[in-house]
């Protein structure tokens, strides 16, 4: 430890002097000041649910919501509902992601591609999923393909534009070094673009699965028998306010999950990705 | 080792012509340009900046295609890439592939050729990395390499894959003057040992004479051959006993007047 306060050593030279207070200004300054957060909130919304500051029907202790939670994970009941759920989400994100990623390598390779499907991604894209939904009921009915197709459709867009721009963004050098080595046509596209574009293909591919979550709810709260969307919703409909937020709280849940899962897959694949940019910059 | 006639030359550029059309002003880069290379030589091109170097070698490596004229290689017209003549370029941060460590990119050209087992694959990689000196970096990856390191590996994967000839495009310009005479030296014995045909373009006429058995001193663009001059030097070189040789001040004179003399630079402070 030396003396000198700089910009650099501050927080270091802060959290040291004393060993208690060492160890409270390391809580202040990690993931667990956001984990204290919740917990804070979550006790905040007790409290306020006790004084019934909100009418208690549709505002119910946190407390009983948790238990009710709990009561409908012990029971299976939520999985009964989140096992669908996670078979359409993930159909569809998948289904997604091939057309995705196929598309925009489409689109980055050819010029005739870009022209032909350029407008119509622009047109297609900027409309709400639950905006065209009415129409997919009509001609793929109510059932599980309905929801694949929503959600298959939603989880391009993301996918095509990051994949494009990354096969448009590849180092001519990479591929002119790779056909002097004897690569070409599909296997420059195998070895060197996919690649190399990877790091632009995961950026949406993690954009697409929220996207994919967001869909599968709405589309299980339009037209469903079962699902974690359609609980949700018929849990509100038949007054049972602790079951419709244990829902909730289990799509926050999912969410996460899905989340750290997809950057743990990330780190992993693209480690040489952060590397070499951090060397870069 | 490739087959090669002796006396035949391995390269044959005939009547090489280059013109680039942008913003509808045509350039010529090139101008007609005719060069045989002999097998097991070292031919450095020099010239002003911008005179199309660069082109020149990249139409003999069949990247690009001239406007017209013709490059063959052992008696073959080159229309592609040819397998046994590789090219290795000035950027080396960009050529080699950051998401394959050091020896996936050593053996990324064995791989595509597909005609050797896995473990022969394995050897040859492990021997060129050996000889490039860079055992015990096999797992690292190229952004973990210092500039001189990483220009190495691009040499290695280049000669894993055995060419007759070798293209190399001002490949040691970015990095500091130590590294390079290290470079420098590592290039001359590889040639030797592998009976190798360098064709070396730079900016750098000491590094092209030192380097070489011949150098050709192209005029600025529309570039044509403005000297070719055969390097006749004792060998093995040195790099402090060689420069120092009145030989070799002699084609260093001759050769820095060529080129001043194409900049419109004067060689003396204006009195």
């Amino acid at each position: 430890m030396t003396d000198i306060l700089t910009a650099d050593n501050l927080p270091a030279a802060a959290a040291a002097p004393e060993k208690r207070a060492g160890k409270l200004a390391a809580l202040w300054s990690t993931r667990l000041l956001g984990v204290g957060f919740i917990v804070a909130l979550l006790a905040l919304w007790e409290i306020a649910a006790i004084n019934a500051i909100f009418p208690p029907m549709s505002f119910p202790r946190m407390s009983a919501i948790l238990s009710t939670w709990w009561q409908l994970i012990i029971s299976g009941e939520l999985l009964r509902e989140l096992l669908p759920s996670l078979w359409r989400m993930f159909a569809g994100y998948f289904i997604g992601v091939v057309l995705g990623v196929g598309l925009g390598v489409l689109m980055g390779y050819f010029r005739f591609f870009y022209n032909l499907l350029e407008p119509i991604t622009e047109v297609l894209r900027p409309i709400p999923s639950p905006a065209y939904l009415p129409i997919v009921i009509l001609f793929l009915g109510i059932d599980d393909e309905m929801k694949i197709f929503m959600i298959a459709f939603a989880s391009i867009f993301p996918v095509l534009l990051n994949t494009y721009n990354g096969v448009r963004s590849v180092d001519p050098i990479q591929v002119q070094t790779a056909r002097t080595l004897g690569v070409s046509g599909r296997k420059l596209l195998t070895r060197i673009v996919l690649p190399a574009s990877s790091p632009y293909i995961f950026t949406g591919m993690r954009i697409s699965l929220a996207v994919a979550l967001i869909v599968m709810v709405i589309s299980e709260m339009v037209a469903a028998s079962n699902g974690i969307g359609y609980f949700i919703l018929s849990a509100q409909r038949g007054f049972k306010i602790r079951d419709m937020f244990a829902g909730v709280l289990t799509l926050a849940v999912l969410g996460y999950i899905l989340n750290r899962l997809f950057l743990m897959i990330e780190n992993r694949v693209l480690a040489w990705h952060y590397g070499y940019t951090q060397q870069r910059s | 080792m490739p087959m090669r006639e002796s006396g035949q030359p391995v390269l044959r550029l005939r009547g090489l012509r280059k013109s680039f059309v942008a913003a509808g002003t045509t350039t010529i880069a090139l101008n007609g340009i005719d060069l045989d290379i002999e097998p097991g030589s070292f031919v450095s091109i020099i010239g002003p900046s911008g005179c199309g170097k660069s082109t020149l070698l990249q139409i003999m490596a069949g990247l690009i295609a001239p406007t017209s004229g013709e490059v063959f290689f052992a008696e073959k017209r080159v229309e592609g890439p040819p397998a046994d003549v590789l090219y290795v370029f000035q950027q080396y941060t960009r050529s080699l592939f950051p998401w394959k460590t050091v020896e996936r990119n050593v053996g990324f050209g064995l791989e595509n050729k597909g005609t050797m087992s896995r473990a022969q694959m394995a050897e040859r990689t492990r021997e060129l990395i050996a000889l490039v000196k860079l055992t015990g970096f096999e797992g690292h990856y190229p952004w973990q390499l210092s500039g001189g390191m990483q220009q190495r590996v691009a040499i290695a994967r280049a000669l894993a894959c055995r060419p007759a000839v070798l293209l190399m495009d001002e490949p040691f310009s970015a990095v500091d003057a130590l590294t390079r005479a290290g470079l420098q030296e590592l290039l001359r014995s590889l040639w030797r040992e592998l009976n190798l045909t360098v064709i070396f373009v730079t900016h750098d006429v000491d590094e092209g004479i030192y380097l070489s058995t011949r150098v050709v001193a192209l005029s600025r663009a529309p570039a044509t051959v403005a000297m070719d001059v055969p390097i006749d030097l004792p060998s093995p070189r040195n790099q402090i006993a060689t420069r120092a040789v009145p030989a070799y001040l002699d084609y260093r004179a001759r050769l820095l007047a060529q080129l001043f003399a194409e900049e419109g630079l004067e060689p003396a402070e204006a009195a």
